[in-house]
């Protein structure tokens, strides 16, 4: 078993027009940005995006909305420093929003990994995210009902992975990125470095490898806050 | 009226002092993006706190130099922290389950309304713009307390402390302390109990900028914040 694909854009290729996408990360840490520029070159269209957040400049996430390539996102928190491109597809009524609490939409994806359709919480009673969902009360106290958040992709950004899979995550990159690893029927991994299976001791792996289908070394990624300190945009 | 209330107000520096000094030593403490992040400046001597930020750190500490920031150490703000000894990284799920789990001791947060009942409003003006909840309604409904800063009254005169919100709510009577520019108000079964205010100002004009009835606790302290904060 080798799972270390050859480059970015022949592991992006699968991802059809359509797809629901989840995409680690929060804000710029963890966020897969080579991938998600793969995903741009490969055309790729009428996506949903599962992330925490909007995209912020005209890097990663911000660019493949910007390009137009995403119909309906799921998060908890599209405002960024620069949430201009999503905002302007939103107000104009071009990008569909379902915006959902962090620790729900966290549990959501974890639930969907986990094979649990429905689970039970605090968050929401009587706020607006409640409407149309069930209701139910354990030992006093009300609950809502949410349902499981699986995708048909998961691009993830992990420091390490061996060849077989098994990922590990530098500091706080980590956030989103093993639950959507778990949620996704396909999942695409990049890692700062590839290494053989055996190299990466097992008291170590945060993913293990059963998650995991496609990995691509990229070396040296670029950190979305950096490139957006420098202006940067995809593709230009 | 309201030009002695701007004289005599507390800055949101003091809020955040005066917050911070209810805070204890080994306290698991969440603090919302923006003014409530001032706390963290002001924790009593001797009383070592420890930060959670929802994206998976716990035990961090204050910002790094500029150019020294490792843009995978953030907060929930998306700003550069630091590690402190002692700090752990986990992830998104584990974050919240510290949180809905009622894990954390103390959430201190921002808000817009707050009603007597102990409602929050403060995560959307409801007037059509790009909704973002992001984890406050997760806080209110796992935190141990959950304890506001906020002036006392809107920018325009209006009252913040009220009846029932007018905006859309973030939790219902999850509230159990408020520190405004003029007081310290518990919220206390349906009820806004005034336990201190700041010494310049009468229980009655106080009454006068808040929107709902304001109870007098056993003791009413005056509210005083150290020359220098």
């Amino acid at each position: 078993m080798n799972k270390v694909g050859s480059n970015l854009l022949e592991a992006v290729s699968v991802i059809s027009d359509g797809a629901s996408v989840m995409i680690g990360g929060f804000g710029g840490s963890g966020a897969p940005i080579e991938l998600i520029h793969a995903l741009i070159d490969s055309g790729a269209k009428d996506l949903t995006v599962i992330n925490n957040n909007a995209g912020n400049g005209h890097v990663g996430i911000a660019a493949l909305i910007e390009q137009r390539r995403v119909a309906r996102i799921i998060c908890s928190f599209p405002r960024s420093a620069d949430p201009r491109v999503f905002n302007e597809l939103y107000l104009a009524g071009d990008i569909e929003l379902e915006i959902v609490p962090q620790g729900t939409l966290a549990e959501r994806i974890r639930a969907g990994g986990a094979g649990i359709p429905a689970f039970y919480t605090p968050t929401g009673v009587g706020t607006e995210t409640a409407v149309g969902k069930e209701e139910a009360i354990f030992d006093g106290k009300r609950y809502l009902q949410e349902r499981w958040l699986k995708a048909d992709y998961a691009l993830i950004k992990a420091d390490l992975a061996d060849t077989v899979g098994n990922l590990t995550y530098r500091r706080a990159a980590r956030n989103f990125n093993p639950l959507m690893a778990m949620a996704a029927k396909t999942t695409i991994a990049q890692a700062s470095n590839v290494v053989q299976a055996g190299e990466i001791d097992p008291d170590q792996v945060i993913t293990p490898g059963i998650f995991v289908d496609t990995i691509v070394e990229v070396k040296s990624p670029k950190q979305e806050e950096v490139l957006n300190r420098e202006g940067a945009c995809y593709p230009c | 009226m309201l030009e002695k209330i701007q004289e005599l107000k507390l800055t949101n520096s003091q809020i955040a002092w005066r917050a911070a000094q209810d805070l204890f030593d080994g306290a698991y403490v969440n603090l919302g993006i923006g003014f409530p992040e001032m706390v963290a400046k002001y924790q009593p001597e001797g009383c070592e706190v420890v930060f959670h930020t929802e994206n998976g750190v716990l035990g961090f500490g204050e910002a790094p130099a500029p150019g020294e920031e490792d843009w995978d150490i953030i907060n929930a703000g998306k700003k550069a922290i630091t590690l402190k000894p002692g700090c752990s990284i986990f992830h998104h799920a584990d974050s919240f389950s510290m949180i809905r789990g009622g894990h954390l001791d103390v959430a201190i947060l921002g808000a817009y309304e707050i009603s007597q009942n102990g409602d929050l409003a403060n995560w959307s003006t409801g007037k059509g713009g790009i909704p973002a909840v992001g984890g406050a309604m997760d806080l209110v409904n796992g935190v141990k307390t959950v304890a506001i800063v906020t002036d006392h009254i809107t920018k325009k005169g209006g009252a913040k402390l009220v009846e029932s919100c007018s905006l859309p709510l973030t939790g219902v009577g999850c509230v159990n302390r408020i520190y405004t520019s003029l007081a310290v108000i518990d919220i206390e079964d349906g009820k806004f109990v005034l336990k201190e205010k700041i010494p310049n100002i009468s229980v009655e004009e106080l009454q006068s900028l808040t929107g709902a009835q304001l109870h007098l606790g056993a003791s009413v302290k005056d509210l005083v914040v150290p020359e220098g904060v």
